[in-house]
């Protein structure tokens, strides 16, 4: 970044490209050209900043105003304001809610003040589909380094001595699995990227793909260097078009900087990388359907040992890592194992990169210390619950995972506290539940996920988790009984213990934790018959009280099936023959004249 | 369903992306995704084309087929709509809207129209659950829908045809 005097950074990750982020770039770039600022002022989309919630998210640079919720027409104020008159537009800031003063700079909004960005460091900050950005921050300073200056021995020491643990759910040693790699003697070895990310509602490993995918190349170079591989393999979505896109861009680039390829740096290490697309299987995350998926076959796991460190890819020592763990490794390279073990708690250091989203304030991509607890994570990073609701649950881990309660609101995050408190890790989605959500469906939401992603091998995992999903929707449509909550638990355990894989033995987790956390709203579904959250569609039923309602008619405009009737202020009815329960009249009307029973 | 009769275009087309994949089983997964890619979908007809040419059986081929969710038997309507269901849209009411598109569409998940205009999905997670609840229809993303504004989306391409979001 030598030549332009201003940059001005728009992000281009999922969600502002979603709300016109590209049109706000070709609509400074039309402005810059006008007025002749072309050649002083460069626009560059960068990857996502992680404050999604407020975006479209534009950067200047050098001054480090962050702009929130632009829109293309802001595009004009911004040329003419900031970069010619030199004032920031104020409309633009992100206001604190608390006191409702303007912030300037990214670093001084609540939501990035207790982050630290190891594996997220570059995102936002550069133009991902340009490698001399990249380097301009160290990029390949780590693998320059491993090459050149230390042994194979030596680096794997460095990843053990810093405590990486795997980010991509199971938090084995990751310095130990390169070890046990390396020590396996064959001619052919391959280092595969765990890029299949099925969690659904989290985006972690997307966006560092999209936003610095050359980090996760360096480091992939790095871990064949140390094993003896001279292929890796990136297995990703097919459904993430963008972050294909900036790999390709990026391993070209880097091939064409002599990276990739034959004697890299002078050094006689070659090393390749070559993609292979998921095609939609979330159990194809697992290590080992992973490596079937990639053979070409249908991606169902199979049984360990033999670890694909023995006995992988073609029948090779294949050493699997996650996108956020390779993500980690040029960072440790180059500060050192002792600069990164210093952060985290005793078992669990450096830092985790949490999807946040749900019912909280400000959803967004999150890097936090391992340590950090969830009330700092949903309060003073997530801003709190959404629309001044109650906080009922946090639900970290995906479909694996499991539900807390407030009880847990303490708990320093890392992998052992979470197992500890009924949950897990995970790869890092962490969802919010308020008041208004209903456990009993949220159990059968993630039961219905493991249900159609089952491979369908193992019995208890194929027809144990559709008798759980059987059992939840007779509960949510009250006709539960309490043998139906005895015979959630009893057939739990048995899906646990019996199933293959982490699949189907980490299934039974949702219905678990919420049975654990949540057991009197079971016992309202199938003793009582209701819905303490108002969420069970059968069970509830939305009545307008004729003292409250004014007859305003906003319900009557709204309903989308015409189950509303009545004059103007004359108190309305609700058809019960005809209302589908959308509740849509409940949220409009402003006089709280709609019940819920 | 009955019988396709593939154009010899198509089989050409088909044979071309074994050949470019040098007619190898291992290369199926990648096979299936350049086919479907070309001609949107992937029915029976052109699996038989696909293991003919790969020497392998027609139950393979299916097996891979049915077992990824990213490949489809049934073609796409002209306007593909996708209902985000992941954790962040569900509890942000994806459900509704869901149910909403089906009412006004008269189809279920997984079926197009008659007219063969629309097509109803659900997919996981399009990452930006920072507009939960999301609908994408073709590229477009439409972001914080409330089941009242599922009409209002709708007529924007029952009427007039929108090039945004045509996709192969
Ligand atoms: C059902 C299932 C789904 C998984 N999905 C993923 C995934 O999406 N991404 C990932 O990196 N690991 C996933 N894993 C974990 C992998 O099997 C493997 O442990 C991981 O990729 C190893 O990398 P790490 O040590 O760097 O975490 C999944 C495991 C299971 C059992
Ligand atoms: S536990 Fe489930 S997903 Fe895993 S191998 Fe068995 S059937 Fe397949
Ligand atoms: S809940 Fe929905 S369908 Fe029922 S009366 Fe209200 S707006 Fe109409
Ligand atoms: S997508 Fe723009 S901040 Fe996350
Ligand atoms: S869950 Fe719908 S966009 Fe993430």
């Amino acid at each position: 970044m030598t030549d332009y005097r201003m940059h001005l950074l728009i992000c281009g990750g999922t969600g502002c490209k979603a709300s016109e982020s590209s049109e706000i770039k070709n609509q400074l770039d039309q402005y810059l050209s006008e007025y002749d600022l072309d050649q002083e002022v460069q626009v560059l989309l960068t990857g996502c900043f992680g404050f999604c919630e407020k975006g479209p998210i534009v950067k200047v640079l050098p001054d480090n105003t962050f702009y929130t919720e632009v829109k293309p027409s802001d595009a004009k104020d911004i040329v003419m304001e900031h970069i010619i008159k030199g004032r920031p537009v104020k409309r633009l800031l992100y206001k604190n809610p608390k006191n409702d003063y303007e912030v300037t700079t990214a670093t001084n909004i609540d939501f990035y003040k207790k982050q630290i960005r190891i594996a997220l460091r570059n995102c936002g900050f550069i133009n991902p589909e340009n490698i001399d950005e990249y380097i301009g921050r160290d990029g390949y300073a780590a693998l320059g380094k491993c090459l050149t200056e230390m042994t194979p021995e030596e680096v794997i020491k460095e990843i053990k001595d810093s405590g990486l643990r795997g980010r991509g759910g199971g938090g084995f040693p990751t310095g130990l699995k390169w070890e046990i790699t390396r020590n396996v003697q064959n001619d052919q070895k391959y280092v595969v990227c765990n890029a299949d990310e099925g969690d659904p509602g989290a985006f972690m490993d997307r966006s560092i793909l999209e936003g610095d995918p050359h980090t996760v190349i360096e480091a992939m170079i790095i871990c064949g260097y140390c094993i003896g591989a001279d292929t890796g393999l990136v297995y990703i979505r097919a459904e993430y078009p963008l972050a294909i896109e900036r790999l390709k861009i990026a391993i070209g680039q880097a091939e064409e900087y002599g990276l990739l390829g034959n004697d890299i740096l002078g050094t006689g290490f070659s090393f390749k990388i070559e993609l292979r697309y998921g095609a939609g299987a979330f159990v194809c995350g697992e290590e080992t359907a992973l490596i079937h998926s990639m053979e070409g076959l249908r991606g169902e796991p199979t049984v360990k040992p033999p670890f694909p460190s023995v006995s992988g890819y073609n029948g090779k020592p294949t050493n699997v890592n996650n996108v956020e763990t390779f993500a980690n490794i040029p960072v440790i390279i180059n500060k050192g194992a002792n600069w990164f073990n210093k952060i985290g708690t005793e078992k669990s250091k450096g830092t985790k990169v949490f999807a946040l989203a749900g019912k909280i304030n400000n959803v967004g991509l999150i890097e936090v210390p391992m340590g950090t607890t969830l009330r700092e994570v949903i309060y003073d990073i997530g801003g709190g619950i959404k629309d001044g609701k109650q906080f009922k649950s946090v639900q970290t881990g995906g479909p694996s995972g499991g539900c807390l309660t407030k009880k847990f609101l303490d708990t320093p995050i890392d992998y052992d506290n979470l197992v500890e408190a009924g949950s897990m890790m995970g790869s890092g989605g962490m969802i919010v539940m308020d008041e208004d959500d209903c456990m009993v469906s949220i159990a059968r939401f993630y039961l219905e996920f493991t249900l159609e992603e089952s491979c369908g091998k193992c019995n208890p995992c194929r027809i144990g988790n559709k008798r759980l999903h059987e059992i939840l929707t007779r509960i949510t449509e009250g006709n539960g009984t309490p043998e139906d909550i005895d015979r959630l638990r009893v057939l739990s355990e048995v899906i646990k213990d019996t199933s293959l894989c982490g699949l189907g033995q980490s299934s039974p987790n949702p219905v678990l934790s919420t049975l654990n956390n949540f057991m009197d709203e079971y016992l309202a579904h199938v003793n009582e018959g209701k819905c303490p959250a108002g969420q069970c569609k059968a069970l509830v039923r939305y009545e307008i009280n004729p003292e409250l309602c004014t007859g305003c008619t906003l319900c009557f405009r709204n309903c989308p099936v015409g189950a509303i009737t009545g004059e103007r202020r004359v108190a309305h009815f609700i058809d019960q023959s005809l209302c589908i329960k959308c509740g849509v009249c409940f949220e409009k009307c402003k006089f709280n004249a709609i019940s819920l029973t | 369903m009955p019988k396709i009769k593939l154009s010899d275009n198509t089989i050409n087309i088909i044979k071309e992306v074994c050949a470019e994949f040098d007619n190898k089983e291992s290369e199926l997964i990648n096979v299936l995704h350049k086919v479907q890619g070309k001609l949107g979908y992937l029915p029976a007809e052109v699996q038989e084309v696909i293991a003919r040419e790969l020497k392998t059986s027609v139950a393979k081929v299916y097996g891979v087929v049915t077992f990824y969710s990213f490949f489809t038997m049934i073609p796409k309507g002209e306007f593909p709509i996708s209902i985000c269901m992941g954790t962040a849209c569900y509890v942000r009411g994806a459900e509704q809207v869901l149910s909403e598109f089906k009412r006004q569409l008269k189809v279920e998940v997984g079926e197009s129209t008659s007219d063969g205009k629309f097509s109803l999905n659900c997919l996981r997670c399009v990452g930006a659950c920072g507009l939960a609840p999301v609908v994408t229809v073709g590229e477009k993303v439409y972001g914080r829908v409330a089941p009242t504004q599922v009409k209002d989306i709708i007529a924007e391409y029952r009427n007039n045809v929108c090039d945004v979001a045509r996709t192969a």
